[in-house]
């Protein structure tokens, strides 16, 4: 393994609603300049994981770093500020509003001067600005104006990751990017989030699409019963080796360290 | 993945809690009723449209210091609206439950009311319409109330004969559509001024709501139409005050129209005495009440039933009187409003 | 290297191309509710010669002003995709207030007029903590406050009507001459606070919120926009509205009216602002639409007794309007997509 500063670490983090143990000291590493997948059955912990990441949730025991110095995030609003940014299921894009106004969400530009004290917005460059991040990212859409109920569910996934792209100073994480795609739309996405890799951000994705995860990963973290129980590379493993790994058919590597009750 | 049993533990002793309470709600609203349940007076009931219209006050007024003049205990209920007749008619069920030798009812509506007085009156209940007749009227055993029509044509007299005989241009500002009272003083003032609907003087016919704003947007667009209006028919003393408004914002005088309305009202009266009603036929809400008790407590203590239609009259208060129309002064008007 | 495409590549004929680009004109903010005031007036003048005359005209706005007021916080509120049903009785209990301090309790005009204005501001935050704290649906919240409005009215003003009022609550219903005919200055008021309101809505971050909010709340709350804020201060926005709808009713009538707000003023609010274009399930519309949607109603109002039909139409012409509007809305958004 590489021995640079990991760019987000999370060690034996802990998650319990109620009774329920979601992550029993699951940990995670991201390189810089990588696209890390986490794989992981139905319930396995992998949304939960991600989501103390992105700040979403809070840990009950472990820890997080950045750049190596431990951190503690209060609200996803902790995490963005510093340059950590999700493209979550479900979009959350405003689909009434423009592509320009869906980027620059909660983040708006206001204009300098005296109209700026009157908090006028600033469109003509969050205008712009959104269309040199999609332009960078080879997105095409008709007119940066359009509304986003406008665009194909491939335009919008795009309008997403590139919100959460033009924003991240240090991570992106995406949550299922591909799941409610058609194929041609799925291959321009996966095409994007290489794209967003070769920009210097790295990547964390979940995806129950095999073929997709080892088209695109670097290393792939794999979740079970709360644990990560492998790290494994598409140049090491298979993909049936994976997904054995991923239903407990085989034991990952790190499993055999631990010594777990069986339920 | 949120725990669901703690949750529902939670959920569960809240609600036991909450019924709980509800159930010692109910005790308690059983107890209260029951107590107030007295085995030896006659109990009249005393249902109205709603309870903050003024008349409707006046009536509760007028019947409970008759109930206590004759020893009797009045129930009283009313709907949450001039239109909320299933609240009447439960009302009524309640009553009749608890024992009542009558119901006075102002009903909201003409009709829908009729099966649950019939079974009012099959439990041997007197029910005696005020104000307003049911459809047909002898759904109920009798009628005490203003006669409308006479109302109306009370005061189309006097407009004819304050203006002369001359011809005129007429605006008539209406309530909502279906408005039986409405209709009833529209064609009565009609008859009384002595033309037809058809006639050419009338310039506009509006709806203000039998409110003050409405009016006074109706107002404002009939004169828009045409500017020499100078009689106006108002349903009510508010929709008055609000055409008066109107007119007065398009540069009329008092001495240029003639205004004329129905109700007989406290404020009403007042705007007669200041000018901006010329004439108003003024109705004793009062005296409906008070004789609706009157006659239930007669039934009770073994008397007839009271039947047939009584007119609880009406009087035409204006400041100046007319040649040919009987009219009383603005000091009757004041000593005999209600509101 | 592959790229996103836009449009499908199906052949499109040239009357569905067309189609579309109608439906994206008329998707445009107020355009299709211009298009329909234009129409309207168009018939009204055709059928009546006293219709388009400037003072008649000025009347006409001078009768929608109240309603029209009160269709600025309505259109705020809904735009969050709520509703406030107690914009009326609010506004009754308002103008109650500044007429009985004013005339019974001989409190100056100007802090009976404040008092008024921040009573109704108080129901307007009552709205807001419990939609926006409680997580309590609007339409139940305002059918409370509503009744509870409307109790107080009736309570605090005894049933009494409030008359000879001082001169300065009277000031708004007041005109001046411009162009031959008489503008009211309540009226200017109106347009002022739409100015304002629409400057707030399309030109800053806080407008762009409040449209996000009912058009994707998951999505506000994923970006960090603060919802609760927005919502109650939409509440508060549509009680600060009804103060000063308040204010300019007891202007136009000269008097405070125990009975006010309780007929036209709450449907007629949600009309106008259904009538402008703006989607009851929120995120959509526009509120200079809003104002459209007004005037249209006070125009039909004015128009047909102007030629005479008969009051009950109105009430048919009305329901049809709305229901064309929303049509209208519908066939429009599925057209551009």
């Amino acid at each position: 393994m590489s021995a640079a500063t990991p760019v987000l670490e999370g060690r034996g983090i802990v998650k319990r609603f109620g009774h329920v143990v979601a992550l029993d000291g699951a940990d995670f590493e991201l390189y810089p300049g990588e696209i890390a997948a986490i794989i992981g059955d139905n319930g396995a912990g992998k949304s939960t994981l991600i989501k103390t990441l992105s700040g979403a949730l809070h840990p009950d025991e472990g820890e997080i770093r950045l750049d190596g110095s431990p951190v503690h995030f209060r609200s996803p609003r902790d995490a963005r500020r510093v340059g950590i940014e999700t493209v979550y299921q479900e979009l959350a894009v405003a689909p009434a509003l423009d592509i320009a106004a869906n980027i620059f969400l909660g983040r708006e530009r206001r204009r300098g001067g005296p109209l700026g004290a009157l908090r006028m917005l600033d469109k003509g460059a969050m205008r712009r600005h959104a269309a040199e991040h999609l332009a960078e990212l080879q997105i095409r859409v008709g007119s940066i104006a359009q509304p986003v109920e406008t665009l194909s569910g491939g335009q919008r996934q795009g309008v997403a990751v590139a919100r959460a792209a033009s924003w991240a100073q240090r991570v992106v994480i995406m949550d299922e990017p591909t799941a409610a795609l058609g194929v041609k739309e799925t291959r321009q996405v996966l095409d994007l989030i290489k794209r967003v890799r070769e920009r210097g951000l790295p990547v964390i994705l979940i995806s129950h699409d095999m073929p997709h995860v080892f088209e695109l990963a670097d290393r792939i973290h794999i979740v079970r019963l709360g644990r990560r129980v492998a790290v494994v590379t598409p140049r090491t493993h298979t993909m049936p080796e994976a997904v054995a790994i991923m239903t407990g058919a085989t034991r990952g590597e790190l499993e055999q360290a631990l010594t777990t009750e069986q339920p | 993945m949120r725990h669901e049993k703690v949750r529902h533990g939670s959920h569960g002793r809240i609600g036991f809690i909450v019924a709980l309470l509800g159930l010692a709600a109910v005790a308690a609203l059983v107890a209260a009723t029951a107590s107030a349940r007295s085995t030896a007076t006659i109990k009249v009931g005393l249902i109205t449209k709603d309870v903050t219209n003024p008349f409707f006050v006046k009536m509760k007024q007028g019947a409970t210091a008759e109930a206590k003049k004759r020893g009797a205990e009045l129930l009283y209920a009313a709907g949450k609206s001039s239109s909320d007749n299933a609240g009447q008619i439960a009302a009524i069920e309640n009553m009749v439950t608890s024992g009542v030798k009558g119901i006075l009812i102002t009903v909201a509506d003409g009709k829908a009311e009729n099966p649950a007085i019939a079974k009012a009156r099959k439990a041997g209940v007197l029910v005696i319409a005020l104000d307003t007749p049911t459809v047909p009227k002898s759904a109920t055993n009798a009628l005490f109330a203003t006669n409308n029509f006479n109302a109306g044509v009370l005061i189309g007299q006097y407009a004819r004969a304050a203006t002369k005989g001359k011809t005129v241009t007429i605006a008539m500002l209406d309530e909502h559509a279906g408005s039986s009272v409405g209709a009833l003083r529209h064609n009565g003032f009609l008859k009384g001024f002595g033309i037809k609907g058809s006639d050419s003087q009338i310039a506009c016919v509006g709806n203000g709501e039998g409110q003050v704003a409405p009016s006074q947007t109706a107002m404002e667009n009939c004169l828009q139409k045409n500017p020499d209006i100078d009689v106006v028919y108002t349903i009510n003393e508010p929709s008055a005050a609000g055409a008066w408004t109107a007119l007065k914002n398009a540069g009329k005088s008092q001495g240029d129209v003639t205004v004329v309305s129905v109700d007989g009202g406290c404020a009403g009266v007042r705007n007669v005495k200041a000018g901006v009603i010329d004439a108003t036929s003024q109705q004793y809400p009062l005296k409906m009440a008070s004789l609706g008790v009157a006659a239930v407590v007669g039934y009770a203590k073994g008397g007839k039933k009271a039947s047939g239609y009584t007119d609880t009259g009406v009087n035409l208060i204006a400041a100046k009187s007319v040649p040919g129309v009987k009219s009383k002064s603005v000091a009757y008007g004041l000593a005999n409003c209600w509101g | 290297m592959t790229s996103l495409d836009t449009t499908s590549t199906e052949q499109r004929s040239a009357a569905s191309r067309l189609g579309g680009l109608v439906a994206n004109a008329l998707s445009a903010p107020a355009v299709a509710p211009l298009i329909a005031l234009v129409l309207t007036m168009t018939f009204f003048s055709v059928k009546s010669d006293n219709f388009l005359q400037a003072q008649n005209l000025s009347l006409v706005l001078q009768q929608v002003m109240v309603v029209g007021v009160l269709a600025i916080g309505q259109t705020v509120v809904i735009l969050t995709a709520g509703i406030d049903l107690s914009v009326g009785t609010v506004m009754a209990f308002g103008q109650i207030v500044m007429t009985k301090l004013a005339v019974a309790n001989g409190v100056p005009a100007i802090p009976a007029i404040a008092l008024g204005i921040l009573a109704c501001v108080a129901f307007g935050a009552l709205n807001g903590g419990l939609v926006a704290g409680l997580k309590l649906p609007a339409f139940i919240v305002t059918l409370g406050t509503l009744n509870i409005a409307f109790a107080l009215t009736h309570v605090y003003s005894d049933d009494l009507t409030f008359t000879g009022l001082p001169s300065e609550l009277l000031f708004f219903g007041r005109t001046f001459e411009l162009a031959g005919a008489d503008v009211t200055y309540g009226v200017v008021f109106m347009l002022v606070l739409y100015a304002v309101t629409w400057y707030v809505l399309t030109q800053t971050a806080a407008g762009r919120h409040v449209y996000v909010v009912g058009d994707n709340p998951q999505a506000a709350r994923l970006t960090g926009i603060g919802i609760n804020r927005v919502l109650f201060s939409v509440y508060v926005t549509a009680g600060l509205m009804s103060g000063l709808a308040a204010m300019l009713l007891v202007a136009r009538t000269e008097l405070g009216d125990p009975n006010a707000g309780q007929t036209t003023e709450n449907l007629d609010s949600i009309t106008a602002v259904v009538l402008g274009g703006t989607s009851l399930f929120g995120g959509r519309g526009s509120i200079i639409g809003t104002l459209i949607g007004a005037v249209i109603v006070g125009v039909f109002r004015n128009g047909l007794t102007l030629i005479g039909v008969q009051v009950i139409y109105q009430y048919l012409v009305t329901g049809v309007l709305v229901i064309l509007a929303v049509s209208v809305d519908q066939l429009v958004r599925r057209r551009r997509l």
